[in-house]
């Protein structure tokens, strides 16, 4: 509806950053359950087979899987954390500046989106030490660009949830209802081969297979969709959720 | 020169069931220190929320700087500074980075902001703690903080929504030196609201009394106090007060004399000058006065005056210790 305001962007942006590089227990918090995973379950189901592994070993199916794991969490954190700024009564300062609504949906997503990437490059880098061998440096290029999707599709849902949410409350229920959910239908820890089919439809209705599926494409070159389709399908997902974001945050201006 | 900084006409805003703002108009003038007293729940910050774009009204009109507010928000935004009743700042970040964040928002470019953050910083006396995290900051230095930030962008209406709520005496008389100065020095409106009798007393120009969405009455705090008809002077009697009483009926300067059991009330002006003669009185009719009390009017009195109850009745009724959890969650 207004402009988009690069600086507005920017300071938000910034703000993110600053608080990132302070709360440092809170950034090695959210890294260690991803790293885990990686570590001891790649290293605990190593010798498995699923049908469905698209003939990769466990860790090397499983590496994608957290990193679109580690993404969708930080991801989804980054936009309920409207919540805080709302319970902490920063929100004000921001909604009464003379700045676009859009300019601060942007600005968020700037922000997590870094912090998401920033997480993600620590995970890829641990799991090169125990092992990982994707097949190319170019192929990160769409590697990143995935990562950027699955995390501004999350944000937008995070934010979404947060605009209509009232208090902190809602924060644990997402968590328990939507995000561990998503996470698992995804295949990020094993493939949905042996599962009824019902549930793999449901799996179809999850970005993060898609953000998973594409992850594997570019960073192994074995996926069950083509990674151009994955990223395809993830862009609209991303599209989409910016939108309902923005427009469930507009409308929550009014409490 | 000066046009009206604010103008409201008819103002309602209702949440659902609640009316908090029933019907309000009031015009604040170019440079005025104008306060909204009244006691909590009375739709002060409602009526601020309103003026500074943050919720919709539901019907009347209200303009800022010439802006309606229901029309270009961003436009209203740009003119006016805001400091919340509950606190708005990041902690996590420094003083100092909280006024850069503002800064910027507000479309200053950096050598703008370097300066101007050094000026508001130096106006609240906070430039030795401007690089401390702001969790390490005391109720008193958030509030200064705040009202550093909100000048920022020079505005032409600063809105206070109580300034010094939940402060001590002390940190509170600081806030009102620094409100005074800012008032008189620099050329910006200021409206702050306040259920604090006193700070409306002492900082403001005029004040509009609010209660129950409604403005009672609007006016300088020293016509506001004339309305009652100037000083009480109580006397307590021993014994007879029938000559007394029968001697002062004759005495022009009294505008009024109440009794109660054994106390005499009189209304006059300048009680406290007329204190020996009203002593001189008693030594001639014979009368044993045990004490004698002077009582300035106050706004707490106008208050009751106007609206039957005093101020801390209303917020007996109003209040709970949860308000301020509830408040956020208002539709």
């Amino acid at each position: 509806m207004k402009a988009i305001q690069g600086i507005a962007i920017y300071v938000l942006w910034l703000r993110e950053i600053k608080r990132l590089l302070r709360a440092k227990s809170r950034l090695m918090g959210t890294l260690l359950m991803p790293l885990f995973f990686l570590t001891f379950l790649g290293m605990g189901f190593k010798r498995t087979s699923m049908p469905g592994m698209l003939g990769l070993d466990y860790s090397g199916f499983l590496t994608p899987g957290i990193l679109g794991m580690s993404i969708l969490f930080s991801s989804t954190f980054s936009g309920l954390s409207v919540i805080w700024d709302r319970e902490f009564g920063f929100l004000k300062e921001i909604m009464v500046a003379p700045v676009s609504r859009i300019s601060i949906v942007l600005g968020r997503i700037a922000g997590g989106i870094t912090t998401s990437l920033f997480q993600a490059m620590v995970i890829l880098s641990v799991s090169l030490i125990l092992g990982f061998r994707p097949r190319g440096l170019i192929m990160l290029l769409p590697a990143i660009w995935l990562m950027i999707l699955i995390s501004i599709t999350f944000i937008g849902m995070g934010l979404s949830f947060a605009s209509n949410m009232r208090d902190a409350q809602g924060f644990n229920l997402v968590m328990n209802f939507v995000i561990f959910p998503l996470f698992f239908l995804s295949g990020a820890l094993f493939p949905l081969g042996g599962f009824p089919n019902w549930i793999r439809i449901i799996s179809r209705f999850d970005p993060l297979t898609y953000g998973v599926d594409g992850l594997r494409a570019a960073l192994l070159g074995k996926s069950e969709l083509p990674l151009l389709l994955d990223l395809g399908i993830l862009s609209g997902c991303a599209l989409l959720s910016v939108i309902v974001g923005s427009w469930f945050f507009e409308k929550s201006e009014y409490m | 020169m000066l046009m009206a900084a604010i103008k409201v006409e008819d103002l309602v805003k209702r949440f659902d069931d609640v009316t908090a703002v029933d019907g309000i108009s009031f015009e604040v003038k170019g440079g005025e220190l104008f306060g909204l007293l009244g006691p909590n729940g009375a739709g002060k910050t409602t009526t601020i929320n309103i003026l500074s774009t943050l919720i919709r009204l539901t019907s009347g009109y209200a303009e800022v700087a010439g802006i309606s507010v229901s029309g270009n928000r961003d436009a209203v935004r740009r003119q006016i500074g805001v400091v919340f009743q509950e606190p708005t700042l990041d902690v996590r970040l420094t003083g100092r980075e909280n006024l850069q964040f503002h800064a910027m928002m507000y479309g200053l470019t950096r050598s703008e902001w370097k300066e101007r953050i050094a000026q508001v910083l130096e106006l609240v006396d906070l430039q030795d703690k401007a690089d401390l995290l702001v969790e390490k900051y005391s109720g008193g230095m958030k509030r200064r903080l705040e009202i550093a930030r909100g000048l920022i962008q020079h505005p032409k209406v600063l809105f206070l929504d109580e300034p010094t709520l939940g402060l001590d005496a002390q940190t509170r008389r600081h806030i009102w030196n620094y409100i005074h100065r800012l008032s008189r020095e620099k050329q910006v409106t200021i409206i702050l609201t306040t259920h604090y009798m006193e700070e409306a007393d002492y900082l403001c120009d005029r004040v509009a009394i609010i209660d129950k969405g409604k403005i009672v009455a609007l006016d300088t705090p020293t016509h506001l106090k004339d309305i009652l008809g100037g000083d009480m002077v109580h006397l307590e009697i021993a014994g007879e007060y029938e000559p007394m009483a029968n001697a002062l009926e004759k005495i022009d300067w009294i505008k009024g004399t109440k009794r109660h059991d054994s106390r005499l009330s009189l209304t006059m002006d300048h009680g406290d000058k007329r204190i020996p003669e009203l002593m001189n009185i008693a030594i001639r009719t014979g009368t044993l006065l045990q004490s004698v009390n002077l009582s300035k009017p106050s706004l707490e009195d106008v208050f009751l005056h106007f609206t039957g109850r005093t101020i801390r009745e209303e917020e007996a009724d109003n209040d709970s210790p949860f308000r301020f959890m509830r408040h956020p969650k208002r539709k």
